[in-house]
This record gives C-alpha cells, structure tokens and sequence, in this order.
C-alpha cells in the first residue's frame, strides 16, 4: 500500500523527527472574541490526540487554521516541514492532499453521487492515474468504510451514519498521513457513533494515520484518543492521557469526567 | 431602524458586492479553467430556462398584441400592429422580461445552491480537495449567466412574435409572410444591437448577484432561503437599473 501510494502520488518522504504537527503560540481572534489564545500542541507520527472543548471553545477554528482555511492572527503550524499560515496556495494544495478533513456536516456534494463525491479529491489534486485505477480505488476506499453498495446512490438518499462514512471515504482516497476529524459523532446516535468511532480506529491501524479529532463526546475521547488535549479559554489547559486527566482535580478538567 | 443603519447597511453592502465583483474580474482568466463545469452550467442555466421563458414569451406576445389593437384602431393604424408589437418586444420588452423571469428561476437557485454548500461546508470541501472554490463554483456560473441570457433573449423575443403572429391572427387575417415582413422592415440594426448587448450586462448581474448571496449567506438554514429571496430582488431591481443606464448610453450615441 505504502508503495503503491508513493508511486501514485508523488509524495515526499515526511521529513525525520517524531512530531508531524507542530503548533505553537496559536493566537486567533475575531473582533473582540479572542478564541485562541496562545494554544499550542505537538501530534506525533502514529498517535491520535483528541482535542476536547465545549460548544464554541474554538474547536473548529483550531482545525480551520491547521488545514489553512482560516487565517490565525500569530503562530506557526509545522506540518510536513512547512508553515501552514506562510505558503501559497501551490504548497498548501500539495500538503491538503495529504491530510485528510472530515467535516462536521459531512460536506458531501448534494449534487453529485457517492461516486463522483469520493472521486472528487483524487481527480481534482491533479493526480494522474487511468479510470480503471480510480475504478478500484474508489471502491477500495468504499469497501474499507462498509459501503460498497451505496457507489451509485445520491447523499440525500442516506442515513447521517453512511454520511459520515462516505464522507470518511472520501478523505481515505488520498491516503492522508494525518486525517483532521471536526466533531465526527456529533449529531449521531449513541451506537452509530460508536461504530464511526470504531471504524476510524479501524482505518487507522490500517493505513498507519495520524489523527487529530475535535470532539466533546467522552465515548470518542475515551476509545479513540491515545492523548487527550483540553481546549479551555483558547488555550491548551490540560494534555495527558484519558486515565491521567481522569485523576486530575482541577475543575476546569474535571467537569468533563463527571 | 434610523435611516443612517439603513444606509451605513446599504453602502457596506454595495461595497461587499464590489469587492466579489472584483474578485471575479481578477479571477476569470487565470488558469487552471474549469471548462467541462462551465459547460454544464451552460446546459444547466441556459438550456433549462428555456421552456419557462419560452411559454411566458409567447403568452406576453400575444396578450401585447391583443391589448394594443384597440388602440391602433382608434388611431386608424391597425395594421402597423406587427411593426409596433415588433419593436417594443425587441427592444424593451423581450429583453427585461426575459431578465426578469431569469432573476426568479436562475438568481435564486444559484442563491439558494451557493447558500446550502455555504452552510454545509461543501464550499470548504472544495477549497481542501484541490479546487479555488471561487473559480469552480462563481466564475463558471457567472460567465454562464452572462453567455445564455442573451441568446435566451433572443429565443424568447423570437417565441413572443409567434405569440403576437396569433394575436394578430385572431381577429384579423394576416399572412405568416406578410407579418414577417412588417416586424423586420420597421426594425433596424439599432433596435437590435442595444438590446443584444444590455441582455449581456442583465446576464452578468443575475449571476453575480446569485453567487454574491450565496456565497456570503449567514450560517444556518434561514441564511440559504434569505440568501435565495434576497438574490431575486437584488438582480431583478438591477435589471432596471441597468436598463436606465443603457438607454442613456444609447441616446447619447445616437442609437434611439
Ligand atoms: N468566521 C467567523 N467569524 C466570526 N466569528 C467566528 C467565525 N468562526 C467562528 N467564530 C467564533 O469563534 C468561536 C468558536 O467557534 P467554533 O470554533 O466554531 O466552536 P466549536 O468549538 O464549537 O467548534 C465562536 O464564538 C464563534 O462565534
Ligand atoms: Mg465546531
């Protein structure tokens, strides 16, 4: 797999050294709302961190800003050896197409079927390959996510649950090294969420991704995280693993176990 | 809300709407072009509008020529019905109507299409897998807009003068030929041109007003319909505004 990906897509060999994300300093306002707030965060080749923070902490913004499409107002975000807030739109496309984003809403294209959704990223990269390849990666990515049947459906003819995996799919066809999830159970029920959280766990192990997942949902924190960062006041109060923030007295910890 | 919100509103708005015009104008050129989108935005605004301005095409030719003949009686000049009906519809009303009944189908759906991938994310989507959402999504649409209205117009003009051909039909007799005949000989190439080319400019302002709402509609599910509604008035009170421009423009040329 790793093999074939290089050859496919022409990717340059991560540079050495653990953390493949490195943000430091993060400052983010609009107006007079200061939503980060010097935040800062390390993610590791391999490891998933979770971020957690309630509704309007700034979540989404973090995640805006690493992927470039927010502006942060100081700081830097290293990934794959550039700084995310300095590049133009050439280097920041070629970096987009190696993380993956998994949107809150799911952002698939009403207009287009689960087919042409899915294609839509390899085809637009500009990434070379013949039909009959993006044929087989297309289903390949479907069937990782358990959906193969759905190829020809339209998105509103499913359920939030396949949404959510079409939408997951689509990030998988570029292989990202590092997959963003905003918020990926929020909105689902107590099982589909569940087994959204297995199956990224899943896909993980599978293609060997890092992740950085937004959530407030502590199922996902719990199952899905092997460190656990809290975003309060737009800073990173907290950073360890779920059992040792679980042990933490702190109130502003705290009132996420209870 | 005083009068000074209500302007303060009304010129950041129009300043907004100048900006996104601008963009557009830095845009449209550059590479990469996204012709296969723009040609099925062509197929989508165009083509499918055809069967809703060419239905209210004939009905308003014909309910023209019906209204008018009374009066042409009066003055004793009944059979220059064609002649007049003629150049009315070729140079006011085929044009604005035609605009205005595209404002209501193709400035909303894009307002309202735009407004929906706003709120849902697809906007952002794009813009990560690859794609200048601007050039993909506004570019494509806008030249659309501006390339089929005026071909629509001319469909519809031409559909309308069917209609009036009826409509002189019914209580007079007329032959096909001869009504031909008096609609081309009262019309000149000065009659046709400012209305070929203020379809043009009507064109542009539905599509960059749909996309302008769409595009910046506020988040939320009442953003996308607000965004739809206000598309509609925005572009059909452009419309005339454009056409108050143009007939100036042409009087000074000489063109009246
Ligand atoms: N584009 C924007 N313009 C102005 N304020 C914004 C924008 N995006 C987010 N915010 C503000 O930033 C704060 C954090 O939002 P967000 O990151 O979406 O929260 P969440 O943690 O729930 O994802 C909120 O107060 C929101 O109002
Ligand atoms: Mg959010």
């Amino acid at each position: 797999m790793m093999a074939e990906k290089n050859q496919v897509q022409n990717i340059e060999k991560p540079l050495p050294g653990e953390q493949i994300l490195i943000i430091r300093h993060l400052h983010k306002s609009f107006g007079n709302n200061h939503v980060l707030v010097d935040f800062n965060l390390e993610l590791k080749k391999g490891e998933s961190v979770v971020v957690l923070g309630k509704s309007g902490s700034g979540k989404s913004v973090l995640i805006k800003c690493i992927i470039g499409l927010m502006k942060p107002d100081q700081g830097s975000i290293e990934m794959f050896g550039k700084n995310i807030p300095d590049i133009n739109e050439e280097e920041l496309d070629k970096i987009r197409a190696k993380v993956g984003f998994l949107f809150q809403s799911n952002a698939l294209y009403d207009s287009m079927t689960v087919r042409e959704n899915i294609e839509f990223p390899l085809r637009r990269h500009w990434i070379r390959v013949s039909q009959a390849e993006v044929n087989k990666m297309v289903l390949e990515s479907l069937e990782d996510v358990g959906l193969a049947h759905t190829i020809d459906m339209m998105p509103a003819e499913l359920s939030g649950g396949m949404r959510k995996r079409i939408a997951l799919a689509r990030t998988l066809i570029l292989r990202p090294e590092i997959i963003l999830y905003d918020e990926p159970t929020t909105g689902l029920d107590l099982i589909t969420g569940k087994e959204i959280i297995e199956l990224m766990i899943e896909i993980q192990k599978k293609y060997k991704t890092s992740s950085l997942i937004i959530s407030h949902d502590m199922n996902c924190v719990r199952m899905a995280g092997n460190r656990v960062a809290i975003l309060t006041e737009g800073r990173c109060y907290a950073l360890g693993t779920y059992e040792q923030l679980q042990l933490n007295t702190d109130p502003l910890v705290k009132q996420f176990f209870e | 809300m005083s009068l000074a919100t209500n302007l303060k509103i009304f010129f950041n708005e129009a300043g907004n709407l100048s900006r996104f015009t601008g963009r557009f104008f830095k845009q449209w050129f550059k590479p990469r072009y996204e012709t296969a989108e723009l040609g099925r935005q062509c197929f989508v605004i165009g083509y499918k509008s055809l069967p809703l301005i060419g239905l209210t095409a004939f009905i308003l030719g014909l309910v023209l020529t019906i209204q008018l003949r009374p009066s042409l009686i009066d003055y004793g000049v009944e059979s220059q019905l064609p002649a007049i009906v003629g150049i009315a519809d070729v140079r006011e009303i085929g044009p604005v109507i035609t605009a205005l009944i595209f404002a209501g189908k193709i400035g909303s759906s894009i307002g309202a299409e735009l407004g929906s991938m706003n709120v849902t994310e697809q906007i952002d989507a794009m813009e990560v897998s690859g794609t200048n959402p601007f050039k993909y999504l506004v570019v494509t649409r806008v030249l659309a807009a501006t390339f089929m209205l005026p071909v629509l117009v001319m469909m519809g003009i031409a559909i309308s003068l069917y209609g009036s051909y009826l409509g002189v039909n019914i209580h007079g007799v007329t032959s096909f030929h001869l009504f031909w005949k008096q609609v081309f000989d009262s019309l000149s190439f000065t009659d046709v041109l400012p209305a070929f080319i203020k379809s043009y400019f009507f064109g542009f302002a539905v599509g960059m007003i749909g996309c302008y709402k769409g595009y910046n509609s506020s988040k939320g599910t009442e953003g996308v319909g607000r965004s739809a509604n206000s598309a509609v008035v925005l572009s059909s009170v452009m419309i005339f505004v454009i056409d108050l421009l143009v007939v100036q423009v042409t009087d000074v040329l000489g063109l009246n």
